[in-house]
């Protein structure tokens, strides 16, 4: 599962990685025409639309490739960069790079791309780019405030929309259409008709299509994730999922012989883990169960995974996504938290007991309820720190 | 104009985007370009006046993101890259020469104070905007990032407010 960076390919190849990309990224911006600046301020003044042709549809392929690759769960949206919202150095940062756009006629990246080529205008450009940097450094205590005024936070489109991530990619695809069909007008008036032949390849409209019925797949049908959510809702795959138990006196025996594969993980609200929680134990959401960290932690060869909650159903709940997503050796606590809670934990000796089993297990249960107690704790006293994958820090 | 030279718009943005995806799906970022300036700036300055690179904040603040090594930044790396990349393109479709490209309008002096002056713009802008057209407005927009779609409409929305200001400058 996406991203690769860290777990696949560590922090010193991803330098490699980051050489390479940057050569296609210079070959395809230089290929385009982006070495030159009448080309790129062309669609400021109508009579070359180049540079929007090619930078929206980059950004929509990128868009709904994203979409599909969480559509098939092969990449978690949750630790991807996305760039942060300061609402008004967003817009006062953008206008004055608009200003820079017209007047320098390059952009950053472009720069770079032109200067290699031997563009003499683009290295006084970079030049300027330093002193501007150089200029922002210097006023920063100044800036700061305006710098991080209005955070909003990692807030994509979708979630400030409330709508789904598949339903803005195409809306932005579709006002990329129009904006392509309308800048061609525009490029041709302009031009007197005397306009570059660049319609879209065929190659292009067959990619596009197939691309299309992909992303409405993808639009129409639930995504993986809500198709096993959905199965975990419903009662008759509650009921007929295959369990793996482990007793309340099993689970309550490794802990107290400080088994060391074993891992438990907690389904009950967050709240109620915080006011009493299992020795080796994680809180999990049920939606947590998809993301990489989940992956990382449960499809461990060795260890011995049992899966809590506060009662069996939200158990099997999960034990239907963990088999949906592959996910073997995972054994349910029988009887869920509350059969833990009334064997072990406040455990009463019945009155009677007839044979030498109930004895031994009465004898059992009376150490394990203290011993467990004690144990749940001093880990009270040292929490777990849980192992979660951070964010990619990305941008500029 | 001998535009023909140049790969079809749509294919190369297609090609564009299938990097740009790759590289989210790899190292889980964007592209970008103007935090390399931001890594070359901070290294210039602690080499510099390093006693400034402790004190100030702007540059302290990077410091400390990096290990007190400023140039050892994925998008440093990348541009280095960019460069080899574009030179490689440039030698492919023989487009490798020393020129001032300018409007015949104006003059050499001209396009260099304006070049200074639209880089010194970007520069600063890209710092307080969080990133460029690469990093914020185009990664952004893969993403849907609502930032750096904002940052994208003030680029564009910005160049075209103030385009007919310079316009002879490019016509």
């Amino acid at each position: 599962m996406g991203p690769l960076v860290p777990d696949v390919i560590g922090n010193e190849l991803n330098f490699v990685v980051a050489l390479f990309v940057g050569i296609a990224f210079g070959y395809i911006l230089e290929q385009a025409g982006f070495s030159t600046s009448k080309k790129l301020v062309g669609l400021f003044y109508g009579y070359d639309f180049t540079v929007l042709r090619v930078f929206f549809t980059a950004g929509i392929t990128a868009m709904i490739g994203l979409v599909i690759f969480a559509f098939l769960g092969l990449i978690d949206l949750n630790l991807i960069y996305v760039n942060p919202t300061f609402l008004y150095s967003a817009l006062v940062g953008g206008f004055i790079m608009g200003l820079g756009f017209v007047i320098g006629g390059f952009c950053p990246g472009t720069s770079f791309c032109a200067a290699a080529i031997g563009k003499i205008d683009a290295i006084y450009f970079i030049g300027g780019s330093v002193i501007g940097v150089l200029l922002f450094g210097e006023l920063y205590p100044m800036l700061y405030g305006l710098y991080t005024a209005e955070n909003w936070g990692l807030v994509t489109v979708y979630d400030l929309l409330g709508t789904s991530h598949a339903v803005v990619a195409f809306s932005f695809a579709i006002m990329a259409a129009g904006a392509f069909w309308f800048t061609r007008w525009v490029e041709l008036r302009v031009n007197n008709g005397a306009t570059s032949k660049e319609h879209p390849l065929k190659l292009y409209y067959a990619v596009v299509s197939i691309l299309f019925v992909m992303g409405l797949s993808a639009f129409l049908m639930p995504s993986k994730q809500n198709a096993v959510l959905d199965k975990a809702n419903n009662p008759e795959e509650i009921n007929s999922v295959r369990l793996n138990y482990i007793t309340s006196d099993e689970l309550a025996f490794r802990l107290m012989d400080n088994d060391n594969n074993l891992q438990i993980i907690d389904f009950r609200p967050i709240k109620e883990f915080s006011e009493m929680s299992l020795p080796r134990s994680i809180p999990m959401k049920f939606k947590e169960l998809f993301g990489k960290d989940a992956l990382k932690t449960i499809a461990v060869k060795k260890k011995l995974t049992v899966f809590v909650a506060a009662d069996e159903k939200d158990e099997k709940k999960a034990s239907v996504i963990a088999s949906e997503l592959g996910f073997e050796n995972v054994r349910v606590l029988q009887g869920g938290m509350a059969a833990f809670k009334s064997q072990i934990l406040n455990y009463q000796a019945p009155p009677e007991m007839k044979t030498q089993q109930e004895k031994d297990t009465a004898r059992f249960r009376a150490k394990a309820s203290i011993e467990v107690a004690e144990l749940i704790k001093n880990n009270k006293k040292a929490p777990i720190e849980k192992k979660k994958s951070k964010r990619i820090i990305g941008g500029c | 104009m001998n535009e023909t030279k140049y790969m079809n718009p749509y294919l190369a943005g297609f090609l564009l985007g299938l990097l740009l995806l790759a590289t989210i799906f790899i190292t889980g970022r964007g592209l970008g370009a103007s935090g390399a300036v931001k890594s070359g700036v901070v290294a210039a300055v602690e080499t510099v006046a390093p006693s400034h690179a402790s004190e100030a904040k702007f540059y302290k603040e990077y410091l400390s993101e990096h290990d007190n090594n400023p140039l050892k930044n994925w998008l440093v790396f990348e541009v280095i890259g960019v460069l080899i990349g574009a030179f490689i393109s440039g030698l492919v479709s023989n487009r490798l020469n020393w020129t001032l490209e300018k409007s015949p309008k104006v003059t050499s002096k001209v396009r260099i104070v304006t070049a200074i002056i639209g880089g010194l713009l970007f520069g600063f802008g890209a710092q307080l905007g969080r990133g460029c057209t690469s990093g914020a407005a185009l990664s952004g927009m893969a993403v849907l990032s609502f930032g750096g779609i904002i940052t994208m409409f003030a680029i564009f929305g910005g160049a075209y407010m103030f385009a007919y200001f310079f316009r002879k400058l490019w016509i």
